[in-house]
């Protein structure tokens, strides 16, 4: 089990667990506002973007070529930012806290 | 075993150059054929516009000649453009209800019951055109009987036989839809005409004008779209009876078998804009006021970035396709197309064995350079029902 914190736009923080799947599920799962998931996870949609906290970044590792070039062109993009679809739960990633990025 | 295929007719140009050519009644189009290149000009609309004095000029072939109300949203730019999405967005998100899709289910489940049996079916006019027609009164929340009235328009209400643009056909529609919006205005209900005439725009409520213009826009757009890509799913499943066997036994992977056929099948070629002053497009000079078209078939076959283009791969993992498009103008009705596919493959895979096709004819798109196969004026089937 991962403990996983996100922080919508309207920064409402909503703290879940789970232990398979991606983050993108997870936060779809759980009615996260701001990650729509629409494409299902396959990095063609980027309604699932989040900016990672700068101390969680190695841990969770950086972007492809393809998830950098869909983040490259969305709105609010940061080094910290990657698509949760393209993020797999592990109990490595407990405590980590994510912003939601629009 | 080549009747459900799609050829990348773009291939060549696209390694080459990188973009094509069409002259379309004599105001040409430059046609970007890279990923990459499509998505940065989807991107910045500052150059590459929608929203021109020019209604109709976007859409290729141009229906500038044809049609003088403006398309909303699609024929908008931002900022004005983000304020008219944000009245429709959550009103297009409810294909994600689990009660519309049940209703959706039912209708499928019932239409597929209905021709399993029969020895010769055609498919768009027997499957395609009622599905996409009966679909679309959940999507407008209107009464389903409504949908009689669309499907005796026909598969070419917007488009006639000799050519594909006829305005005499397209009156139909636009008659049709000052009649439903004044009966509204006459007797608001919780269908989709009233939510926008009653919608607040910048301080007042919508034109009855706009309102055409997002409806036109509503109907034209989720019609050959979804027509084409019910057809083409029907073709795919006969000529691969394994992957229809293959998504009964992994329900799970349907998500992205649907993305995987929305981006080989990319029902909506490409879409146009105007280039708002001279630039360059991949190392090619774009005059301003010249057109350019944003080419969504060819940049899903990229294949400096999809691996294995040109087959379909049920399960594809990284799929960036933009068969939805990309960026500000992506479909506003893909939640809805997405949950069509999804419960079509759904109910194929519980009620059909296997798919003979018995005779087809192709419908070819002619870009000048290119000729694209995009689906079929008819398809003639017979389905094996699960025993
Ligand atoms: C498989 C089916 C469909 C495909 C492949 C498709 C494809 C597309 C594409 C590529 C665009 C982008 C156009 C641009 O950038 O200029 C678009 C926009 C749009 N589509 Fe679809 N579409 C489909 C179904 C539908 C349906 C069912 C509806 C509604 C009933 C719909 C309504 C719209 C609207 C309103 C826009 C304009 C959005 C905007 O400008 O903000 N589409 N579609
Ligand atoms: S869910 Fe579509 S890109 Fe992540």
């Amino acid at each position: 089990m991962a403990k996983i914190t996100f922080i919508t736009q309207e920064n409402e923080t909503i703290t879940v667990e789970g232990n398979s799947g991606s983050l993108m599920e997870l936060a779809v799962n759980n009615n996260v506002r701001g990650i729509d998931g629409d494409c299902g996870g396959v990095c063609s949609c980027a309604t699932c973007h989040v900016h990672l906290s700068p101390e969680h970044m190695e841990t969770v590792g950086s972007p492809s070529e393809i998830e950098n070039d869909m983040l490259e062109l969305d709105d609010n993009v940061s080094e910290y930012s990657r698509l949760s679809c393209q993020i797999q739960l592990s109990e490595a990633l407990d405590g980590l806290v994510l912003k939601v990025a629009n | 075993m080549d009747k459900s295929q799609l050829n990348d007719p773009f291939e060549q140009a696209r390694l080459e150059k990188g973009i094509g050519h069409m002259n379309d009644q004599g105001d040409p189009v430059q046609m970007l054929l890279r990923l990459k290149d499509v998505r940065k000009a989807a991107h910045q609309w500052k150059s590459f516009q929608s929203g021109g004095d020019e209604i109709g000029r976007i859409v290729i072939p141009s229906e500038e000649k044809i049609r003088d109300i403006r398309q909303i949203p699609f024929e908008v730019d931002p900022p004005e453009h983000g304020e008219y999405r944000a009245l429709v967005d959550a009103w297009f998100k409810r294909p994600l209800e689990t009660e519309y899709q049940e209703k959706l289910h039912r209708q499928i489940e019932s239409l597929i019951d209905g021709i399993a049996q029969m020895d010769s079916v055609e498919v768009v006019s027997q499957l395609a055109l009622p599905l996409q027609s009966r679909a679309l009164t959940l999507l407008l929340n209107i009464p389903y009987e409504e949908s009689e009235t669309w499907i005796g328009w026909g598969t070419h209400v917007f488009r006639s036989e000799e050519t594909s643009l006829d305005g005499d056909k397209a009156a139909i529609l636009y008659d049709y839809i000052d009649a439903q919006i004044d009966k509204a205005i006459a007797n608001p209900g919780d269908d989709f005409y009233s939510v926008l005439l009653d919608a607040d725009f910048q301080g007042r409520k919508l034109t009855k004008e706009e309102v055409k213009g997002v409806m036109i826009l509503t109907f034209a757009g989720g019609r050959d779209t979804v027509i084409n890509a019910v057809t083409n799913t029907i073709a795919y499943f006969a000529e691969h009876p394994e992957s229809l066997k293959r998504l009964k036994k992994e329900p799970e992977i349907i998500g992205k078998a649907v993305e995987e056929l929305a981006r080989y099948f990319s029902p909506l070629t490409h879409m146009g804009r105007v280039v708002a002053e001279d630039t360059q497009v991949c190392e090619h000079a774009a005059k301003a006021n010249s057109r350019i078209s944003l080419c969504w078939a060819s940049a899903n076959r990229d294949a400096s970035v999809f691996e294995r283009p040109n087959e379909v791969v049920l399960d594809r993992k990284m799929n960036p396709h933009v068969a939805f498009g990309f960026s500000h103008h992506k479909c506003l009705g893909a939640t809805h197309a997405r949950q069509i596919l999804k419960t079509l493959i759904t109910v194929l895979s519980q009620k059909i064995e296997t798919i003979a096709i018995l005779d087809s004819k192709e419908n070819i798109e002619d870009l000048d350079q290119f000729k694209r196969k995009v689906g079929f004026d008819s398809l003639h089937v017979q389905f094996k029902p699960m025993a």
